[in-house]
């Protein structure tokens, strides 16, 4: 628990919050934003530069994009005038805190806890690229023909349709 | 000699952080490179924009500023100053915030990109394992601050230049990742340092740029027509379009944050040309043997400025493209075109030196870009040009 960890959870946590509980869609958004952005921070706190670059690069120049592109497309900039909880919040806080309670009874008696934890292996990009290529290659491969099939699905729905006269 | 003076800033920086406290030292080093790195690029922003001013001044046939100074080189200065003193008007309806945020997270990411750029030899501020990762990731932000000002300004044009800015932008970042590919691919490193150390050496007089391969050539090509896309410049600044949109997203800043715009997006041109020097035109290398006593970081800014060059020359003169024939050039030429070139580059690799490979490297890629051509022109007839009520 180091003091840039503490910072770095602290935004991330802040900005998960207020994607939840500000009025307007875009701020949800952009608080997101903050959020994936925390995280990307807290990969490199690991030394995980890949992943932490790579978040940036998806989440923040990818993801946050297409989320703020929906919101402006299909309802626009109006903020709502009701409350921006629903009526059966109580029951999401109450299974919110129940899966997180199963999730740390579980956590604290794994026999992992007890263990030193292991030396950080020193993975370079070189090493990831290795890995995703030799060992990993056939998932990967499928991976990319699924978003291929989503990519060409996409296309084929936005596609106009021929008049019928 | 010619050693004393390439390394003057490298040992001038060791000099001062040996000078303070062992604790300060780290932080004392971050801050030398950033102020020099903004200090120096800051200079070049104010430079570019009268060599700018002036250059579409002569190619349109006017004299450009020439009030400010000999010849108006003070014209910066004045430019400066004006902005600073300006009221910073802010509309009522804008989402205050957002709105003040917006040039912010443009400027900041733009500085981060630009610093894993070796400017010259041992002159990288942040030399990370994956330079150009970081490069393209924090790129990404840009877009997010494009949004946020066309969005925050509640104003119709400027949502609509901020549409157009995503969109494009978007568009052209495939194209312009899958053209530095190759590069990585070669060097097999995503560490800036290492893919110029790559291009240093000389066959007879020859430099080892990238530039002069068949694929690095059509890489070198494709990078600058995606980086200029990239960096909303003419022919690609459809989301400015004067005459159409006014400004787009940054039509309701004024003052300070919009000289804060100007200088973001220029400094991103800085950016990523600075990423075409690194990847294919040699980093700090000079192109001749016998022209390398001659200050590596010298050679750096001299390609940068012939570039910057370059840019001014195509926005004079390429007139602004529609949006469909934007976004048919990104995904119908651009694209298949970088994907070729990769394989071209895989198959250079394979094939060894000899000529084959040179055959085979031009086949590869003046083939598909003829075809490509006429098919991205289509069955249109390009016939002479008629009037309908002046004859």
């Amino acid at each position: 628990m180091t003091a840039t960890f503490i910072i770095l959870a602290i935004i991330t946590i802040a900005g998960s919050v207020a994607a939840m509980t500000l009025r307007n869609l875009v701020h949800c958004a952009l608080a997101l934003t903050i959020t994936f952005a925390g995280l990307a921070a807290l990969y490199l706190h690991l030394d995980a530069q890949f992943a932490g670059f790579a978040q940036l690069l998806v989440y923040i120049g990818a993801v946050a994009i297409l989320i703020v592109f929906v919101v402006l497309l299909t309802r626009g900039s109006d903020t709502p005038q009701g409350a921006v909880f629903s009526s059966g919040w109580v029951a999401g806080v109450a299974v919110a805190a129940l899966v997180f309670g199963v999730l740390a009874y579980m956590i604290r008696g794994s026999h992992a806890i007890g263990q030193a934890a292991p030396a950080a292996p020193d993975v370079s990009v070189r090493q990831i690229g290795d890995q995703l290529m030799i060992k990993y290659v056939l998932p990967l491969e499928v991976v990319g023909l699924l978003l291929t099939a989503a990519l060409i699905g996409a296309v084929i729905i936005a596609m106009r349709e021929p008049e019928q006269t | 000699m010619g050693n004393g003076i390439d390394q003057i800033f490298v040992d001038g920086k060791i000099w001062l952080v040996s000078q303070t406290p062992l604790v300060a030292q780290p932080i004392v080093s971050a801050v030398i490179s950033i102020a020099a790195l903004i200090g120096a690029f800051a200079t070049l922003f104010a430079l570019t924009t009268i060599l700018e001013r002036k250059g579409l001044g002569r190619i349109q046939n006017r004299y450009g500023p020439n009030r400010v100074g000999p010849f108006g080189i003070l014209q910066p200065l004045a430019d400066g100053l004006k902005a600073m003193t300006k009221e910073d008007v802010v509309p009522r309806a804008a989402d205050h915030v957002v709105h003040f945020l917006a040039p912010l997270i443009l400027v900041v990411p733009v500085f981060l990109a630009l610093s894993v750029i070796p400017i010259g030899r041992n002159m990288t501020a942040l030399d990370l394992d994956a330079g150009i990762l970081f490069f393209f990731a924090v790129g990404a932000a840009t877009e997010l601050s494009v949004f946020m000002a066309g969005w925050s300004s509640r104003n119709k044009y400027s949502l609509l230049g901020a549409m157009r800015a995503i969109a494009q932008m978007i568009s052209y970042e495939v194209p312009l990742i899958l053209s530095s590919i190759p590069v990585i691919l070669i060097v097999g490193s995503l560490s800036a340092t290492a893919i110029v150390d790559a291009q240093g050496g000389y066959t007879g007089i020859l430099p080892h740029w990238f530039l002069l391969t068949p694929w690095g050539l059509a890489g070198f090509i494709l990078f600058m027509i995606a980086a200029t896309a990239e960096s909303n410049r003419s022919p690609f600044d459809l989301p400015e379009g004067e005459s159409e949109i006014i400004a787009g997203y940054y039509i309701e800043y004024s003052g300070f944050k919009f000289a804060l715009f100007f200088l973001g997006e220029y400094i991103g041109m800085f950016a990523v040309s600075g990423l075409a020097i690194t990847l294919f035109l040699g980093g700090w290398h000079a192109p001749f043997p016998f022209l390398e006593f001659i200050p590596s970081y010298i050679w750096f800014f001299a390609k940068l400025l012939g570039i910057i060059a370059l840019l001014i020359w195509v926005r004079g003169t390429v007139p602004r493209l529609r949006m469909d024939q934007l976004m048919n050039f990104a995904w119908k030429f651009m694209l298949p075109m970088t994907l070729i070139n990769l394989l071209v580059a895989v198959l250079w690799q394979m094939m060894g030196p000899g000529w084959g490979r040179w055959l085979m490297g031009l086949a590869l890629v003046i083939g598909p870009y003829i075809i490509l051509g006429k098919a991205l022109v289509g069955h249109r007839n390009w016939g002479k040009r008629t009037y309908r009520f002046a004859d």
